[in-house]
């Protein structure tokens, strides 16, 4: 183990943290806006890796011009799952929100599983051969461009919501259900706007991923426990909170690969997630409690 | 002069003919196995997963502490009793217990630190699930309990102080009186002190504390219950399948599994969790077979089955059947 | 004649990141006596109420119920020396029978589940639900939330009953019937601190009267003398009392 070993895995550690940024702001917007824990936010971000995989090995289509195809795509589904799924239950106790987010998530998987077999799929692309190097390290340039993308992403997703229309109603509807309504915001559909573009959100940063890593279908099961303690790290609803929390536990995750054999690797992760529930339940920057 | 029908009675009674009943299906069960001899292999697994998603139950659908990681009382089960047969020798009859006590421990250790600190529903269920995926790792990364390769149990013959028989009969049977127990045993508690107050902590805490409920006291009390049913069957299942690997006992699948039969059945009911296996298990071993070509494909229809219920039958089948009591009754009256 | 406290409080001062909800608030509860608790909403009424009961810390202050400091003990602890409580919003345990929410209350003083059964019963009498005992507590009406609120507390065998605002949302009549409710649980011994808006009603009933405002206890007397105070006419009876005296 030496330094440019230690500096390689930070640096990716930061690269795929970048990633996990923008799943969790995803996460996090639709929990500030409707309180809900969506379980299937993984599952949605496996769709948004598949929809960019067959673009790219069907219509043969560049995989960065693929994640147009993804937005929408992702929108639509986060859309119908809110306004027919969730939307009927919204009076329901807690537990049953999260039961049926759960149930989404295993039909999608599933349907992956049914639908595409459980091959492990590589996209075949020349910019996975690409790599800058600085002195001993290599930077890949399809885990740049994933950073890259995930922080456009996330600054796209900012300026919306800070500078919008639509943007604002988001965040009064989420900090002040009740006055958002006084005030003529339609708060029903925020409501499936926000899960769109959560749903977006997984398939973007799904997508951007997809050049190097493997496609299969209980792919989303791994990033969405990230996701959540993530966002947990960050503290519940809170944007920036989530973007930090990426990042952090972006390094975290390297750092546990250094050292612990390769199907542990989580557990650092783990941990701190149980850490945090415990003595931080509003995360290190603030945020709501569920 | 308060008015007092049978089943209003807080110490749970049943009628006569309710007994009578109960005696023909006892019968009748005690007997499948002679005429119905293809049947006991889904039976086993119906009145296994039973007493596992009764387990669940007392925890999530009567003091309402619902966990996503059940899974984790399962492999703590099966692994425990298995690393001390295969290594030490020791008769998974103790065994078990030493299982119970370890998923007792665990679930209580849990229980605390998130009780303790007020944590509330979803976070709660994730914690579950944390942990459970924390120790599917160990078992899988961790050498000593045979890791992914999982444990081989060596069959030595129909021998009954070992838990090791060669036929599928002695486990029908020690399953269907187990599963027929824990049934008992939550009917009676339903009306108890404890079951009450189970049952308050879950509809309002806070009500309940200033009813004089120590909720820690009571939510510790209903994980350790939970806990050590659970992992009773983790034990049977490890006997009786004779193999285990930390993705078949440890694995989020089990989870949900445990989970949906109560919730199907009815969450908080006596019945719910038998109710849901008998209907889902056979559902399941069939679209099992029907996908077979598609391994796992069959939870597709699970997740869709946890939606439909969520959305339509929140109360689970238990809720229909009260209803339909309801009605008989308001019609009769 | 001064009868021995039941309860004490002293000094209570709380705040809520840097807003004093309570400020060197003092009163005390005798034995057998029905006390009211009064002041404009926001005063720090309810506040002072999950104080006493335990599911607050104060910032400062002595309370003591019986000889025993309350400051410190969970809500169940409270509920276990024999103070109970009501919300203002009322929180019956939806999905269990009228019987069995009371029954919670009445296992504080049993483990039997035959006495608890029969001592819920007496108490359902006892306000009048009942014919209602195995009816599922969310399909009651607010009237009768209310009387199950004060059910259960009373199966508790409390010594002394917090009420807070019991008769919010009751007509008239209703109101009535919760009034000599609340006389019949005196009757039986048990003493009453009670936070109600309604004027006729706190000057009916009470023994005597605390009256707080943001936070700070302004008067406290009989009922006579609470309602000819003027510190208290301003804050509390303020405007109306003026305007009536114009015309």
């Amino acid at each position: 183990m030496n330094a440019s070993f230690v500096i390689q895995s930070l640096l990716n550690g930061v690269l795929i943290g970048g990633v996990y940024s923008l799943i969790a702001i995803g996460l996090t917007l639709v929990f500030g806006v409707m309180k809900i824990i969506n379980f299937a936010h993984g599952s949605l971000m496996m769709l948004g890796m598949y929809v960019c995989y067959w673009s790219v090995a069907l219509l043969h289509l560049n995989p960065y011009l693929a994640i147009l195809i993804v937005i929408p795509t992702l929108f639509l589904v986060g859309v119908l799952i809110q306004k027919f799924l969730i939307n009927s239950i919204i009076t329901a106790p807690e537990h049953n929100q999260l039961l049926l987010t759960l149930g989404v998530s295993l039909f999608l998987e599933n349907l992956a599983l049914f639908l595409w077999t459980p091959d492990y799929r590589v996209m075949s692309t020349p910019y996975a051969d690409i790599n800058f190097y600085l002195g001993d390290i290599s930077i890949s340039l399809v885990r740049l461009a994933a950073f890259a993308l995930a922080m456009l992403g996330t600054a796209v997703l900012f300026v919306v919501l800070t500078r919008t229309d639509l943007g604002k109603a988001i965040r009064a509807a989420s900090e002040e259900p009740d006055g958002a309504v006084l005030m003529g915001i339609n708060v029903r559909s925020i409501y499936w706007v926000s899960f769109g573009i959560g749903a977006a959100c997984a398939g973007v940063a799904g997508a951007a991923i997809a050049p190097f890593f493997p496609v299969y279908p209980q792919v989303g099961g791994l990033f969405v426990i990230t996701a959540f303690v993530v966002v947990v790290l960050g503290g519940m609803g809170n944007f920036l909170g989530a973007f930090a929390g990426g990042i952090i536990i972006g390094v975290a995750d390297s750092l546990g690969a250094m050292f612990l054999p390769g199907s542990m690797k989580s557990i650092i992760s783990f941990t701190i997630f149980i850490l945090i529930l415990l003595f931080k339940p509003n995360g290190l920057f603030g945020g709501q409690r569920g | 002069m308060v008015e007092r029908p049978k089943d209003g009675h807080l110490p749970r009674r049943l009628s006569a003919p309710a007994w009578i009943v109960l005696g023909l299906i006892a019968a009748g069960l005690h007997g499948l196995p002679w005429f119905f001899p293809d049947l006991v292999h889904t039976m086993i697994m119906i009145f296994l997963l039973a007493l596992m998603g009764q387990g669940w139950n007392v925890l999530s659908g009567y003091a309402g502490q619902f966990s996503f990681g059940h899974s984790l009382f399962f492999g703590l089960g099966a692994y425990t009793s298995s690393l001390l047969f295969v290594k030490a020798g020791v008769s998974p009859w103790i065994g078990m217990g030493a299982s119970v006590a370890v998923a007792v421990l665990i679930g209580l250790f849990i229980g605390y630190l998130s009780f303790r600190y007020g944590l509330s529903g979803p976070f709660f269920a994730l914690i579950m699930l944390a942990f459970a995926e924390i120790f599917h790792m160990i078992a899988t990364g961790w050498s000593w309990c045979r890791g992914a390769e999982g444990i081989l149990i060596p069959l030595e013959g129909n021998m009954p102080s070992i838990m090791q028989f060669t036929e599928k009969e002695p486990f029908y049977f020690i399953l269907l009186w187990l599963t027929a127990a824990s049934l008992f045993f939550v009917w009676k508690m339903e009306g108890t002190r404890m079951g009450l107050y189970l049952q308050a902590v879950r509809e309002d805490s806070e009500a309940a504390e200033a009813l004089g409920v120590d909720s820690l006291r009571c939510k510790l009390t209903a994980m350790a219950i939970s806990a050590g049913m659970t992992a009773m069957g983790g034990t049977f299942y490890a006997q009786y399948l004779l193999y285990i690997d930390p993705d078949t006992t440890f694995g989020v699948v089990n989870s949900v599994e445990i989970m949906l039969r109560p919730i199907i059945g009815g969450p908080g009911t006596v019945l719910g969790p038998l109710l849901g296996s008998v209907v889902l298990t056979p559902l399941s071993e069939i679209t099992r077979t029907a996908f077979q070509a598609y391994s796992g494909a069959y939870l597709m229809f699970y997740g869709a089955i946890l939606v439909a219920v969520i959305i339509f039958l929140p109360d689970g089948l238990m809720g229909i059947l009260k209803k339909l009591a309801g009605l008989a009754r308001g019609r009769r009256g | 004649m001064s009868s021995p406290s039941t309860l004490e409080v002293a000094g209570v001062t709380k705040s809520f990141r840097g807003l004093t909800a309570l400020s060197e608030v003092s009163l005390t509860v005798g034995a057998g006596r029905i006390v009211g608790l009064i002041g404009p909403n926001g005063a720090g009424k309810t506040t002072l109420f999950n104080i006493i009961s335990g599911f607050m810390k104060p910032d400062a202050g002595r309370i003591t119920f019986e000889g025993h400091d309350l400051i410190g003990l969970k809500p169940h602890q409270v509920c276990r020396l024999g103070l109970g409580r009501t919300f203002q919003i009322v929180k019956p345990f939806g999905q269990l029978t009228v019987l069995e929410n009371v029954a919670v209350g009445a296992f504080n003083t049993t483990r039997d589940t035959s006495r608890a059964e029969e001592e819920s019963g007496r108490i359902l009498e006892f306000v009048g639900l009942d014919k209602k005992a195995l009816v599922p507590a969310y399909s009651l009406t607010t009237p009768d939330r209310k009387r199950l609120e004060m059910a259960r507390a009373l199966a508790t065998k409390p010594k002394l009953l917090l009420l807070d605002e019991v008769m919010a949302g009751l007509n008239p009549t209703e109101k009535d019937e919760v009034i000599a409710l609340v006389q019949k649980i005196r009757g039986s011994g048990t003493s009453i601190l009670i936070i109600e808006h309604a004027m006729r009603v706190i000057m009916g009933l009470c023994d005597h009267i605390f009256v707080i405002q943001y936070g700070c206890g302004i008067a406290d007397g009989e009922p006579k003398s609470i309602s000819c105070n003027p510190s208290v006419i301003e804050a509390y009876l303020g405007k109306k009392h003026e305007t009536a005296h114009r015309r």
